[in-house]
């Protein structure tokens, strides 16, 4: 957690930098341009919101933030390393230890219990059986889920399987956590509650969130800045003041 | 990802489409009961035969036989040898020798001579040779009636079917049904036999003695020893007829009567090759024609062979032909074991099958593992361990109903051989080897079935399973 403090201290730490990244693919004959020529920067510990019509590139820039794709030119790069430059090996160890994502539809493993969802990508890591136990527990407790960890995600409403989701996403305390519309799937109530753990993790843990949103309105409420893109451009970058500032829920 | 976890992984998965990979594992079990039933039935005849062969005698046995005795052994003759006048007697000293060699079990003089029995006052000529007391456990004398000799030196005898019948004057007309062993054994066990013999007995400083042979012509001189042929009785009880092919068997079976080695030993009878021995033999010791010497297994043969030959003495064995033998149950093994791969294959193609079908269903799943951190290798090591795990299933599986089958297979075998009146015996064997054969066989094919799928899902690109639904 020291590093993590550290990061919060230093706003002015750059932690996503991209410069002219675009990722371009073929859909039969077209050639389709879903990202094209982002440049920007996002600095460590800051909130920010990527707003844009359907089609207008925002997962598919999310996604090479999260080094889930690789970009066809540019460069995207995330805490110091260069991602187009990354081995497949490499990358998937940037996204197990760098990046935490959670997604519209929560994609927890249904034939897994929660406690058994969160610390998977422990699993991964290799950490020792006994020490997964614990930070499972540990951050299904920060979610408010430690009661139904034994539970099968298909046991579960909407808000509680994205909390697990955001509980796995936390696991590795990663410096990142990315959102791919988080409250797309959930009524206002519930959204609102996940947002407010993420407002909670990015001011208390010093985490860098970068979510993905269509809906305006809660940007503005929980966002320190508001991109928006359209056909693959960043067409507005602004800063904002976020009204749930107070912590109201 | 640690090797206990992929594998808890694995089987939680394999858990999931319950169904299908049991099925599937069914399929492979199917494949390793088939090559199990097929080489241990390969493995079983294989026993039997060696089994067969090391009681019969025929295998673990070498004769020796002195240089010197040109007639031998025919072909088996070491004509680059050292010249018949330098070679080494076969005498008791020799058989010691021999018998003191590692992995001997024994060594023992082959007696044989031909002369008169009685039987109520009839005379029968016969070939009488001796057996030691283990020859009891000889195949041959499996099915004799009455029993074996009580001890090595008691005044007792075997009889050879044909000899029974001779003495009952039953002989059957060609053609004619072969009287049963039991029927020939009930009026004779207990009854006695005289024996009409030629002892021979050494005279020490008295050349004259009566019925006395001369040296046979030739350079060597008498040395001063001579002895004595004495005609002699011995009264012996029969115990048991055997029921044996005389054509079948190797030298001393081929004779038609039968006494223990020792009581044959003490009796000193004159025997053919005396007549040329007693040209060197300086004493009462006895000299052999030839000595049985019987190895412990048949795989010592051919050490105890060379060391034999090494002191100077001309050896036989029916090696060569168990080689080939050998040679012969090593490719019906190999044709079983093609056989029973066979179906190995088809299980095989089963697992690739649902492993693809696997991927497909899984498809998302997979996108997440990647998305939260698994690499390619661990995505690939799960698929793997997924195919291996059901390749261990399926072999256990498999090596219990192949060894069910061969059991069942046994058992009928047996129920028909009963009815035949045949003795009943194991064709079946499945040795552990065989079992970890099996299972690790059947995990290595599983392994190679998920290469490809394994493969597949590793390559899978993140946002595009991510996106499917």
């Amino acid at each position: 957690m020291a590093t993590l403090s550290a990061v919060s201290s230093t706003t002015s730490t750059v932690a996503i930098r991209s410069e002219n990244l675009c990722r371009h693919y073929r859909m039969g004959e077209t050639l389709i341009r879903a990202v094209d020529g982002v440049s920007l920067e996002v600095l460590a510990g800051e909130f920010v919101a990527l707003l844009g019509s359907s089609g207008s590139g925002k997962s598919s820039l999310l996604n090479l933030i999260a080094g889930l794709d690789r970009p066809t030119s540019g460069s995207v790069i995330v805490q110091d390393r260069d991602l187009a430059k990354l081995s497949r090996e490499e990358l998937a160890k940037y996204r197990l230890h760098v990046v935490g994502m959670v997604f519209q539809s929560f994609n927890l493993i249904p034939s897994m219990t929660l406690a058994e969802n969160v610390e998977l990508p422990l699993r991964f890591a290799e950490v020792e059986r006994s020490r997964r136990d614990d930070l499972a527990r540990e951050a299904l407790e920060r979610v408010g889920l430690r009661a139904r960890m034994n539970h099968r995600p298909s046991e579960l409403s909407g808000g509680e399987q994205q909390r697990a989701a955001l509980a796995r996403a936390l696991i590795n305390r990663p410096k990142l956590l990315l959102g791919d519309e988080p409250t797309g799937n959930l009524d206002s109530h519930t959204g609102t509650e996940i947002m407010n753990m993420l407002r909670q993790f990015n001011r208390d843990l010093g985490m860098t969130v970068v979510m993905v949103t269509h809906e305006r309105a809660l940007a503005e409420r929980y966002a320190q800045r508001m991109i928006f893109l359209a056909d693959g451009k960043v067409v507005d970058d602004q800063p904002n003041r976020p009204e749930a500032a107070g912590g109201h829920s | 990802m640690k090797i206990p976890d992929l594998t808890e992984l694995a089987l939680r998965n394999l858990r999931e489409s319950l169904l299908r990979n049991s099925l599937t594992t069914v399929g492979i079990s199917v494949g390793v009961a088939s090559l199990v039933a097929m080489l241990s039935l390969g493995i079983g005849l294989q026993q039997l035969a060696s089994r067969r062969l090391v009681r019969s005698g025929l295998f673990d046995t070498i004769v020796v036989t002195s240089r010197r005795d040109l007639r031998g052994m025919g072909r088996e003759e070491e004509r680059n040898g050292p010249t018949p006048g330098e070679s080494r007697v076969l005498d008791e000293a020799a058989r010691r020798e021999i018998e003191k060699l590692p992995n001997v079990a024994e060594a023992y003089p082959d007696i044989r001579f031909v002369t008169e029995l009685r039987y109520e006052d009839k005379p029968h000529l016969t070939m009488i040779s001796a057996l030691p007391e283990s020859a009891k456990s000889n195949d041959a004398f499996e099915g004799v009636q009455g029993g074996f000799f009580s001890s090595d030196t008691a005044p007792e005898v075997l009889l050879q079917k044909s000899f029974a019948e001779e003495l009952l004057g039953k002989t059957p007309p060609l053609g004619g049904a072969e009287p049963n062993v039991a029927d020939l054994a009930k009026p004779l066990l207990g009854k006695e036999l005289t024996m009409r013999y030629a002892q021979r007995e050494t005279v020490q400083p008295k050349p004259e003695s009566a019925s006395s042979t001369g040296p046979r012509p030739s350079d060597n001189n008498l040395a001063g020893t001579s002895y004595s042929v004495i005609s002699r009785e011995q009264k012996l009880k029969i115990v048991g007829v055997a029921d044996l092919d005389p054509e079948s068997m190797r030298g001393p079976m081929r004779a038609k009567v039968f006494l223990p080695l020792k009581l044959a030993e003490s009796l000193h009878v004159m025997q053919p090759t005396d007549l040329r021995e007693i040209t060197r033999a300086g004493s009462d010791e006895p000299v052999y024609s030839s000595i049985s010497a019987r190895v412990k297994s048949p795989a010592q043969i051919q050490a105890v062979e060379d060391a034999i030959k090494k002191m100077g003495f001309t050896t036989f064995s029916l090696l060569d032909a168990s080689q080939s033998l050998r040679t012969f149950f090593e490719v019906l093994d190999l044709f079983l074991l093609i056989f029973g791969s066979l179906a190995l294959a088809v299980a095989s193609i089963g697992i690739v099958n649902t492993l693809v079908m696997a991927i497909l269903e899984r498809r998302r799943e997979i996108g997440v593992m990647k998305a939260i951190g698994a690499s390619d290798s661990d995505v690939k090591r799960l698929f793997f361990a997924e195919a291996g795990a059901m390749g261990v299933l399926g072999g256990v599986v498999g090596v219990a109903l192949g060894w069910g089958i061969g059991r069942v297979i046994n058992l009928g075998t047996n129920i028909y051989l009963k009815r035949q009146s045949l003795p009943p015996d194991n064709f079946w064997a499945v040795p552990w080897w065989l079992v970890a054969l099996a299972i690790g066989f059947s995990f290595l094919v599983s392994l190679v079935s998920g290469l490809y799928p394994a493969g597949r899902a590793a390559r899978l690109d993140p946002v595009q399973a991510l996106r499917y639904e």
